[in-house]
């Protein structure tokens, strides 16, 4: 069942040496299923999940052919249904969490808060489903992170705050804007058995936004690849090693690895003709 | 020889709680060294020490041979420069790129900035157009390579990296990590590097210390990563943790 529809999104930014097309003319849609999209730093990923949850900047265009979650036209819904959606229904685990967690609110209570926000629990339930989530995203210390303000927490742990902040709302589509890239390889899996299980066992819909191509051929059911604002492919996880873009093929190809001694790694050239 | 870096049982606690407690390396001039280990084990509380942030209850850090008090003067911050982990909070949102650049030259008296910021932008892949667009117009990996260009200014010795590369995708990394060992080879830079990518620490560095719970687990060579030759259970959990994802058995039968 397809949960998100999206035609010929396109987002710009008006600046004063003229607009930025951070997004031209996009379209995907995505199910219950963990779809990747992965591409070149600034080819518009975080802001194509900011348009899904209308957090794009006012002053920014956000245009659409179709924007429609669960046959909810997204750019017709005013914005008191938008933030309904938001948070309850979708949610975006952001790319930069401590910048996107409340700098003067413990953590804790921001988890609280969140889970109140959707449901009627009591102080003491909230506060041990808090715990348990900390516990569940692999926190060591629950009792100690839950009293921390966000500078007092590690990169990798203020991941995993937001982390538990979006899952404890339930959420039927869920955007996660590299969630691991702070977290070491063992802690990184545990998340993605997590966010796994609500793929397969609760229905969810997953963006994974990732530029990690180990991770997302292994995890992930389809790929799409951007490219200065466009989608150049769309492929199968698992067909990811026989992608036909240069683009695709150059980024398989300059990753570093633990057995290779390649020095320099080889780089992307980039053509004009991908632009277009 | 001196030491680049000498650190020796280095306490640092938070009200009570033990960040680092008792970590000692040592990194020679020239040297690329990497830390990996758990989040939250202290890896950036190591850079954070070096660099005069954290708390520091015991132990000691030499730079250079000369060991390093509480202060930390100009002269230190023109010799040891750190990349953050959060390109997001240590670049000022309302300020240009070209500020962001200009300041550190300006406070150390360099004189010939307009050169300096355009091959520092040049040198991390941003074009002299992003000189005048502010920090908060920028996607992750743009900010990144600001914060990158901003340390690798002031030709600083000894250069504090941590996860320098996590926000970038594999075709920016595979340039920014030319550069970063371009440089240390022409300038005979120092590396103290964090990152979570043993393929990445693999392939900048000649050792590496793998850290757990705010302690040193082992230290190694990087080639006993592409041999395998850990010798704690911890670092082979890494390694093993490295080839990617597993689905479960049941996971994957419940979706069947
Ligand atoms: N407020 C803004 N004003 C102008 N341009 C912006 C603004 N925000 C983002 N952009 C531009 O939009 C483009 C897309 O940004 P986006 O954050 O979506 O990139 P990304 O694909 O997520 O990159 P990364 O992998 O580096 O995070 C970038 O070129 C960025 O510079
Ligand atoms: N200001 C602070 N107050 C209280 N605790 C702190 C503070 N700063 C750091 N800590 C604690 O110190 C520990 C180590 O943090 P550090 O940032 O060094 O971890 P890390 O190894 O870099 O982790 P990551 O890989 O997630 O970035 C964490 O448990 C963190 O909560
Ligand atoms: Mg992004
Ligand atoms: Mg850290």
């Amino acid at each position: 069942m397809t949960l998100l529809r999206i035609e010929d999104l396109s987002i710009r930014f008006p600046t004063r040496t003229g607009d930025i097309e951070a997004v031209r003319d996009i379209s995907f849609s995505v199910g219950r299923e963990r779809l990747a999209i992965v591409g070149e730093s600034g080819s518009g990923k975080s802001q194509t999940g900011r348009a899904i949850l209308g957090l794009t900047p006012a002053f920014a265009q956000v245009t659409a052919k179709r924007l429609e979650f669960d046959g909810i036209d997204l750019l017709k819904a005013t914005p008191r249904l938008r933030r309904d959606l938001r948070g309850k229904r979708i949610a975006m685990i952001l790319q930069d969490p401590k910048y996107s967690l409340n700098p003067v609110m413990r953590i804790g209570r921001q988890i609280v808060e969140a889970l109140r926000a959707h449901e009627n629990v009591g102080t003491r339930e909230a506060r041990e489903r808090t715990l348990d989530m900390l516990a569940a995203v692999q926190i060591r210390d629950p009792a100690r992170v839950f009293d921390l303000y966000p500078h007092e927490v590690s990169g990798g742990m203020g991941q995993r705050a937001m982390i538990a902040m979006m899952l404890i709302a339930g959420p039927e589509l869920l955007i996660a804007d590299e969630p691991t890239s702070a977290l070491d390889v063992t802690v990184q899996l545990d998340i993605l058995a997590i966010l796994d299980r609500l793929v397969a066992e609760r229905g969810m819909g997953l963006i994974f936004i990732s530029h990690d191509l180990r991770l997302v051929s292994s995890f992930c059911d389809r790929v799409i690849v951007m490219y200065a604002g466009r989608v150049v492919e769309e492929i199968a996880a698992s067909e990811l090693s026989r992608a036909k873009h240069p683009y695709t093929q150059g980024l398989l190809n300059c990753m570093p690895s633990i057995d290779a001694d390649r020095h320099p790694l080889p780089t992307l050239e980039r053509r004009p003709e991908w632009l277009l | 020889m001196t030491a680049a870096l000498d650190i020796t049982g280095l306490v640092v606690s938070y009200d009570g709680f033990r960040a680092l407690d008792g970590v000692s390396l040592t990194v020679q001039p020239g040297e690329s060294f990497g830390l990996v280990g758990e989040s939250g084990s202290g890896k950036s509380t190591v850079l954070r020490a070096i660099a005069g942030l954290a708390p520091v209850e015991s132990g000691s850090i030499a730079v250079e041979g000369i060991p390093i008090g509480k202060r930390r003067d100009k002269a230190f911050y023109r010799r040891v420069q750190m990349v953050f982990q959060d390109p997001y909070g240590s670049l000022h949102p309302r300020q240009t790129v070209d500020r962001l650049l200009a300041e550190p030259l300006a406070i150390h008296g360099f004189s010939d900035a307009e050169s300096r910021i355009l091959r520092a932008l040049d040198e991390v892949g941003l074009g002299s157009g992003f000189r005048f667009r502010y920090s908060h117009q920028l996607s992750g990996g743009q900010r990144q390579r600001v914060a990158i260009a901003r340390a690798l200014i002031l030709e600083p010795s000894i250069l504090l990296l941590d996860e320098p590369t996590s926000a970038l995708d594999a075709s920016v990394q595979a340039e920014v990590l030319n550069l970063l060992e371009k440089i240390r080879r022409d300038r005979k830079l120092t590396y103290l590097m964090v990152s979570h990518d043993l393929a990445v620490i693999a392939h900048m560095c000649g050792r590496l210390m793998v850290m757990r719970g705010g302690q040193a687990v082992e230290s190694l060579a990087a080639k006993d990563l592409a041999s395998r030759r850990a010798g704690d259970p911890y670092t082979q959990r890494l390694l093993v943790a490295s080839e990617g994802f597993v689905r479960n058995a049941e996971t994957a039968a419940s979706e069947a």
